[in-house]
């Protein structure tokens, strides 16, 4: 195998995906390759990032030597705070969660159905399982993005026509960003959106296991400058 | 009133029976019961059912800190109920999964929200609600729903605690808490959800009054014991990663 799978970086990925997010909106971002999301640089847009034990407008990681151990992000990182940052206790956390007031949340993900329907808290075989808040996120978030490397490490499509292992939620996915380019569930099929630099699309019909709908043009996935 | 100070961790738990529910609050470490683990494991009951929201800790304890780990492998656990109970990747080990996969305890996998949301309504005395969390996912499956406009929800029960085990910043004598940045977490829920709550407390006791109401995170009401946590190394606090890999102890 190569170095690093083909296409984009996972920065590259996840900028990708920060690019949708709109002026004032309430982000959740997933333990893995979505917290990247939150190195994108918004300019002048307001974004405030929500993590499940209920701190609400974390910023960058600490620098190591000043971290506050009082304080991590979902993924047990130590973060700092921005201005205007509140904390509340879980319950909380997740009826803001539950209340419709998370704009999108960016999760990773084993598998993604052509439907929207997705899988990341139980692999194949395994007893037992880690769901963490994504059950909640999963049905509750406005938006549902997931970024993830387009195939398994032993080569297999991880956007397939129904999920094999068991879902985190049905039919909630909007967008899809993988290595290989942008993608996102429909009624109809998983349409390619925009395809990353040096790939082609035959390369990646023969790495997805689902139908794909292919504009006649597809333009090459947004990067920052 | 008797006081609600205890002198150590030991005489603040020689009273669990075998066979008792306990929330362990914390997340990823912070704010979690360390020292109360700790004692509970010398405590020695068993049988027990442990609430919390994974069954381990993280990088700012050492990878032999007390956590639920050290009841398990005492014998002292019969389920686990929590948001976590596999590894979230595959090179992870824990103690918990281990028995688990051989089937020496059982567990219950319930998604983080609603494993809050189960022990405030506990708290709140509310004994179900439905919630649209893990609709049509395995974890729903032969359990009742109902749709309330044009969604489907999953009903939900509430879990009472027997005890709480919870980690607070600062304490007044009468048992009022304030939690520090993300220590917050699960502790108050489990406080409401229990009819026992013993609290580890890391700036030392203060007098009743000192915390100004506005600032109480969790009223005295829910509170029953406290204990001051010793410095180190009798007491365990979390230290920073860069620390602990300089071989500091606790």
């Amino acid at each position: 195998m190569s170095e690093r799978a083909k296409g984009l970086t996972r920065q590259q990925m996840c900028d990708r995906l920060a690019m949708e997010f709109e002026d004032g909106w309430i982000v959740n971002l997933g333990v893995g390759i979505p917290t990247l999301c939150s190195n994108f640089d918004f300019g002048d847009k307001l974004i405030v990032f929500h993590s499940e034990n209920g701190v609400i407008g974390y910023g960058p990681l600490a620098a190591p030597g000043r971290e506050d151990l009082h304080l991590v992000n979902a993924g047990g990182q130590h973060v700092t705070l921005r201005p205007g940052a509140a904390v509340v206790h879980h319950a909380d956390s997740f009826a803001m969660i539950r209340g419709g007031r998370i704009d999108v949340t960016v999760l990773g993900a084993y598998e993604v159905a052509e439907n929207g329907d997705f899988a990341n808290w139980k692999m194949a075989g395994q007893k037992g399982g880690g769901i963490g808040g994504a059950m909640d996120l999963a049905a509750c978030a406005r938006h549902v993005f997931v970024a993830m490397e387009h195939q398994t490490r032993d080569g297999r499509p991880r956007l397939v026509e129904r999920c094999a292992i068991p879902v985190t939620a049905k039919g909630v996915v909007n967008l899809v960003v993988t290595n290989l380019g942008l993608f996102a569930p429909t009624r109809d099929g998983m349409v390619l959106k925009e395809i990353a630099p040096g790939v082609t699309v035959d390369e990646i019909t023969a790495a997805t296991g689902c139908r794909l709908l292919i504009p006649r043009e597809v333009p090459p996935v947004r990067m920052v400058r | 009133m008797k006081s609600k100070v205890f002198a150590s961790f030991d005489e603040a738990v020689h009273d669990i029976p075998d066979g008792a529910t306990i929330g362990f609050g914390g997340f990823a470490v912070v704010g979690m019961p360390v020292n109360l683990y700790a004692a509970l494991s010398r405590q020695g009951a068993r049988n027990l059912t442990c609430v919390s929201n994974s069954a381990r800790g993280g990088a700012t304890l050492p990878g032999d800190a007390p956590d639920m780990g050290w009841l398990i492998k005492n014998g002292q656990v019969k389920k686990a109920i929590c948001a976590f109970t596999a590894p979230t990747r595959a090179s992870q080990r824990f103690i918990f999964s281990e028995y688990y996969e051989k089937g020496l305890i059982e567990a219950e996998l319930v998604p983080q929200g609603t494993l809050a949301e189960r022990m405030r309504a506990a708290g709140a005395g509310i004994p179900a609600f439905y919630t649209p969390a893990a609709v049509g996912t395995e974890l729903a499956l032969g359990r009742e729903t109902r749709r309330f406009g044009d969604r489907e929800y999953l009903l939900e029960h509430a879990l009472p605690l027997d005890y709480a085990f919870i980690r607070a910043y600062q304490a007044d004598a009468f048992g009022n808490l304030r939690y520090r940045r993300s220590q917050r977490n699960f502790n108050p829920v489990m406080a409401m959800a229990a009819r026992v709550v013993i609290v580890e407390v890391e700036e030392e006791i203060l007098p009743v009054g000192a915390i100004d109401p506005d600032d109480v995170h969790t009223p005295g009401v829910f509170v029953h014991r406290l204990v001051k946590i010793p410095p180190p190394p009798e007491g365990w606090w979390p230290q920073r990663p860069a620390d602990l890999n300089a071989g500091g102890r606790r």
